[in-house]
């Protein structure tokens, strides 16, 4: 049991890290583990935002281990020198927690062989890369994150967000929601539900070449979305496609720099509820995350089984 | 105490060779002892009066304090009870076993007035998964959209959405009604044992999956059929009943009843109460 939630304000900014706290914040109780904010935030729209990891924040059944700081700045260094010698100008770099960082760069070449060349180093890895996506995900509940990352003051369009309660993996931020598309700027997935086909699909997806960093089933929309994106589909088509190619029972919310969409398996086994108006679209697993950003009465509804829809800002 | 062992009368399914085995054991005895009062008693009951009204607001409560704040109104004889601002709150007015006028004004979360046992209650908004759950007696009216699981296991009472419901409506539905205005979702009457579901609009795939008996009416499309279920024809005594129900839950006021699907449960199990198949039932 985890918890999802969304918005997308259209043709508005607003401030989505306060509301998507609070709608996490609601979901608590649905998964404590760990917390993910997908914010699409109002950056100049000019330069990559690329949000990485060279160190993990290790909880409760996790495969990874406690490292010294000092291996975490030495990691940071090689993908500085790693970064140069890919021609990457980094313009800002901040450095959020002992091993999370936020660069703010300039790079026009492929994404998908400079994530390869960057997590090519030992345990780096890249949350996200876009000009407006900023992924954030570490352990605590809604507010503890936003506190640690200072995400209370971003504004932007739309955001999806994740409370995890860890059940097939371990508690660390590799594990966590929301994952990237890689190797798609400004793409993020987050899931409810348990996918039973994860390895066929994975492995068939790594023989294409895509990547995975974790052994979380979820992650496996991101790439399998990516890779249908990378063949050409829509982000719709790609989803509708997961309907069948996917196995198991799912709810999950992908995002994209200006579009944000659900999808619901066949079986309706997971929660989503849905509150559509002209300018807001809201979306949890429970009414009550909602009710937090929407005090008012308001009109709300399950979507049916094998339901795909996506809203534009 | 009827004494089940010496009962020579057998009923037809045991003339017909099913569950012919003698019916003994402590637990039947004991739970059907009328002298040990206890059995009866229903604890956390009150004699409550219509009249007295009173408004309860619930935004600031958890749904720990807002129950036990419910039951302490009925314990000083309230028996019309407003509730204020719900706010998806989940669990809210759950194991009420009393007659009382429950109205939210605003929308529930998962689990609302589950296990109830009388009461009448409006719910002027939403309500979440799961609503109704084990219900035993009594009216629920929900003006909007319910979610997935609406009235999962009831054993009685009438349960009303007006809206659409999600997936596995009806799930395990062991006795009562069943009315939705809207389109219901997937897996509709699963494992259904007895009682009705009546649904004005459309349903989703797998009607009746894996029902034993019971009885859904549907107005609208059918997306596929379950295994185990059937169509069955409709009959007058199939049309009155339902025009009594539409009529008790205010909906539906000129559908046209007599085009309506009528799906039963097309195999019956071997241990299960054959004298009484829902076909047969008639109008009660």
């Amino acid at each position: 049991m985890c918890g999802i939630a969304g918005l997308i304000h259209r043709g508005k900014s607003s401030n989505v890290g306060n509301e998507l706290q609070a709608m996490l914040q609601a979901l608590k109780h649905r998964g404590p583990d760990s917390t993910g904010y997908a914010l699409y935030a109002d950056n100049d729209g000019q330069n990559f935002i690329m949000r990485f990891k060279v160190g993990e924040n290790v909880g409760e059944g996790s495969s990874s281990i406690n490292e010294d700081e000092s291996v975490y700045d030495k990691r940071k260094e090689l993908v500085d020198q790693m970064l140069k010698s890919l021609g990457a100008k980094v313009l800002k770099e901040e450095k959020l927690t002992p091993y999370s960082y936020r660069y703010e760069m300039q790079y026009d070449e492929d994404l998908m062989d400079f994530s390869k060349k960057i997590e090519s180093i030992e345990s780096v890895e890249i949350l996200s890369i876009g000009k407006s996506l900023e992924l954030i995900k570490d352990l605590g509940d809604a507010q503890e994150v936003l506190d640690r990352y200072d995400l209370g003051k971003v504004r932007g369009t739309h955001a999806i967000g994740h409370a995890r309660m860890a059940t097939e993996s371990g508690v660390d931020i590799k594990s966590a929601h929301p994952f990237w598309g890689y190797p798609f700027s400004d793409v993020s997935v987050v899931h409810n539900g348990q996918l039973t086909n994860y390895w066929n699909n994975r492995r068939m997806l790594e023989n294409k070449g895509m990547r995975f960093m974790s052994e979380c089933d979820s992650e496996l929309i991101a790439v399998y979305l990516a890779e249908k994106m990378r063949n050409g589909a829509t982000l719709e088509e790609g989803m509708k496609d997961s309907l069948s190619g996917l196995d198991g029972v799912f709810t999950y919310f992908v995002a994209t720099k200006d579009s944000l969409g659900m999808a619901k398996d066949t079986m309706a086994a997971k929660p989503l509820v849905l509150y559509e108006s002209d300018d807001l679209v809201a979306m949890g697993s429970e009414e009550i995350a909602i009710r937090s950003i929407l005090p008012h009465e308001i009109d709300t509804y399950d979507p049916f089984d094998g339901e795909v829809k996506v809203w534009q800002i | 105490m009827a004494n089940i062992k010496t009962n020579e009368n057998k009923t037809k399914a045991q003339s017909m060779g099913l569950h012919s085995e003698v019916l003994t054991g402590k637990t039947q005895q004991k739970f059907f002892n009328p002298d040990e009062a206890e059995n009866f008693y229903y604890w956390g009951t009150y004699d409550v009066d219509f009249n007295k009204r009173i408004d309860l607001d619930v935004n600031d409560l958890d749904c720990k304090e807002a129950n036990k704040k419910i039951d302490e109104l009925m314990s000083q004889g309230y028996g019309t009870i407003v509730i204020k601002n719900p706010q998806g709150k989940h669990s809210l007015g759950v194991g009420v076993l009393n007659k009382l006028n429950l109205i939210f004004e605003g929308s529930l979360g998962y689990f609302g007035v589950g296990s109830i046992d009388g009461p009448t209650v409006r719910i002027n908004g939403r309500v979440g998964w799961s609503c109704a759950e084990n219900m035993m007696a009594g009216k629920v009216v929900i003006e909007k959209n319910a979610g997935s699981c609406f009235g999962a296991a009831v054993r009685g009472g009438d349960l009303i959405c007006k809206g659409s419901v999600g997936a596995r409506t009806g799930i395990d539905q062991k006795g009562g009604t069943i009315i939705v205005g809207g389109d219901a979702g997937a897996f509709t009457g699963f494992m259904m044992q007895r009682g009705r579901i009546i649904i004005l609009g459309n349903v989703g795939i797998n009607l009746g999956d894996s029902m034993y008996d019971g009885t859904i009416y549907v107005g609208g499309k059918i997306g596929s059929f379950g295994s185990d279920a059937i169509e069955s024809p409709m009959t007058k005594s199939d049309v009155d009943w339902i025009k009594r129900k539409l009529k008790v839950a205010e909906i539906g006021e000129d559908f046209d009843i007599s085009k309506m699907t009528k799906v039963v449960a097309g195999k019956k199990l071997w241990n299960y109460d054959a004298l009484e198949p829902t076909e047969k039932k008639g109008a009660i």
